[in-house]
């Protein structure tokens, strides 16, 4: 398990313990998280599972591979620490991981 | 004020509208996607009286478009395909009613009548029933083997029925129908190590939803994955041997050899309980863009529903996981009395080999084919885009191989209406950044 805490658009923070092995993106579908639609399931296919990560954790998180960055790049609101929530795997590195998601996923 | 029906109608409606949500019963029949989702949006956005989810299948909501890659593939387990985990429906007082089939809907009396008597009372009634496969009236087709892909249950038949077993050849599976279903089946059957023969009376796989480039791509791809095809190709019948089936006839009487027929050849709404009570139907549940029929106390979402198409002005039916999620949050959006959500383009996406098949919008009022890249099938290059064009160069659909920044900039382009420069939009070198701007 490891403590991602997911804030929404208005600043609400909701800590949530996500088992380690699931997606970020699948730790919010799976507790309810507004703010995450996750159209595909996690395929990488759809850029609906947008969140901006703490910029403190960037490095932790690693860097998008090339189709998650063509995804992003057409994504509403990017940011330099834009990523997509289903492509971050959690390990026991990101116990504690912040993410905060955009106003809309559309 | 001249008041006509429209307004008596849109009245009603706005009098549905939930006041003391907490006397409001929602009952969801279908526990799949589309009704899964429903009821967690309705939470989300604040409702807070009782909600009943009843699903037919005996498990809660979970994802089925794995069922055909990841999960028959063996590359997901059980519980990654559930979309929440048990917890989550009684941490958030939805009732799960499971392996519970609705019979009947009574309007007058505002019921649901379950297989069995008991009659369960509503105030609010999501229908997210889904679809059914086709069945096709073939000498054979209750042979044991044949089988279908709609539900985990199906797929865990197919994974059983394609296994290698510890010694001797591997499965063969012969496919009716070259729809996507077929094709992802085909694809994931060869990655368990089985034969796949693919059956498609059309000249080409994918004809009722592909362009010919398109289709031919696929095919030559499959091929070289090992599959083979028989296209143009009538079916006679499934033949057994003591119930068992053994193989695919042909029209004209060859023999398809197999160990398990997959019948992919469409599905049919789930809306009989809505077209027994009177509701409007058409192979879909007839509602408006908030999801409701013409009975203000009864929503229609997901596949079972047949909608409008702001796009495309037309009405029409969606199979996709996004169509469930959007009439869901429509429906939940207006029991709340929320702003509706912004219309989405439809999108539809597939996975077989290393191929992400991405599409955006319906080829409806489209006269012009413009492909961006070469659709050559080499292993590990192949990335391309076909677009759907107006007269005048407006994108109404985009298929997308490998091909993320055209599915993107095509979803934006079908939003905006903006005309493209066919030149331009032809030419790999120039970004679709560019394109779109």
């Amino acid at each position: 398990m490891a403590k991602i805490i997911y804030i929404d658009h208005a600043g609400t923070e909701r800590p949530i313990e996500v088992k380690t092995g699931l997606t970020v993106m699948e730790g919010a579908i799976k507790h309810n998280v507004p703010g995450i639609d996750a159209d595909c399931g996690g395929a990488c296919a759809c850029a609906t599972c947008h969140v901006y990560v703490d910029p403190d954790w960037m490095d932790k998180v690693g860097s998008a591979s090339a189709m998650e960055e063509s995804m992003l790049d057409f994504a509403e609101g990017v940011q330099p620490n834009s990523r997509l929530s289903c492509q971050i795997k959690v390990t026991d590195a990101l116990d504690g991981l912040k993410v905060t998601t955009p106003e809309s996923q559309h | 004020m001249h008041v006509n029906d429209a307004d008596v109608l849109k009245a009603a409606k706005r009098e549905m509208r939930v006041s003391d949500p907490t006397l409001v019963h929602i009952v969801i029949v279908g526990a799949g996607h589309a009704g899964g989702a429903v009821a967690a949006f309705l939470r989300q956005y604040g409702f807070a009286g009782p909600i009943t989810l009843i699903g037919e299948e005996p498990i809660p909501p979970y994802q089925r478009p794995p069922l055909s890659k990841a999960w028959l593939k063996g590359e997901a387990d059980a519980e990654s395909l559930m979309l929440r985990p048990d917890s989550f429906y009684a941490e958030n007082a939805i009732a799960l009613r499971l392996d519970t089939r609705v019979e009947r809907l009574d309007r007058g009396a505002k019921t649901v009548v379950l297989h069995g008597g008991e009659a369960i009372s509503y105030d609010i009634l999501i229908l997210a029933t889904g679809r059914r496969a086709r069945r096709i009236p073939l000498p054979g087709i209750d042979l044991n083997g044949v089988l279908e892909l709609r539900t985990a249950a199906d797929a865990d038949r197919l994974k059983a029925a394609l296994s290698r077993p510890q010694s001797g050849p591997g499965k063969r599976l012969a496919v009716i129908g070259g729809g996507y279903i077929g094709l992802e089946a085909a694809a994931s059957a060869r990655a368990l190590g089985a034969e796949a023969v693919v059956i498609e009376k059309e000249p080409r796989v994918l004809a009722r939803v592909a362009c010919e480039a398109l289709s031919t791509f696929f095919q030559d791809y499959h091929r070289q994955h090992g599959v083979i095809f028989e296209l143009g190709a009538g079916v006679e019948a499934i033949e057994g041997e003591n119930g068992q089936a053994v193989g695919v006839r042909l029209t004209g009487g060859r023999l398809i050899e197999a160990d398990a027929v997959l019948v992919g050849v469409g599905a049919v709404a789930n809306d009989e309980l809505a077209k027994d009570a009177g509701l409007e139907c058409d192979n879909g549940i007839l509602v408006d863009l908030a999801a409701q029929t013409a009975d203000p106390a009864i929503y229609a979402i997901g596949d079972c529903s047949r909608r409008p198409l702001p796009h495309y002005e037309r009405i029409g039916h969606l199979e996709s996981v996004p169509n469930a999620l959007e009439q869901a949050k429509q429906a939940a959006a207006h029991i709340t009395g929320r702003a509706p959500p912004p219309h989405e383009v439809p999108w539809f996406w597939s996975d077989q080999y290393d191929l992400k098949l991405q599409i955006a919008g319906l080829p409806h009022d489209a006269t012009q084919i413009l492909i961006r890249g070469e659709p050559t099938a080499v292993q590990g290059a192949a990335r391309f885009a076909v677009f759907h064009l107006t007269a005048d160069n407006r994108v109404q659909a985009v298929e997308a191989i490998n091909a993320a920044p055209e599915f993107m900039a095509g979803r934006q382009l079908i939003t905006s209406r903006k005309p493209v420069a066919p030149d331009k939009l032809r030419d790999m070198s120039v970004s679709m950044k560019e394109v779109a701007a």
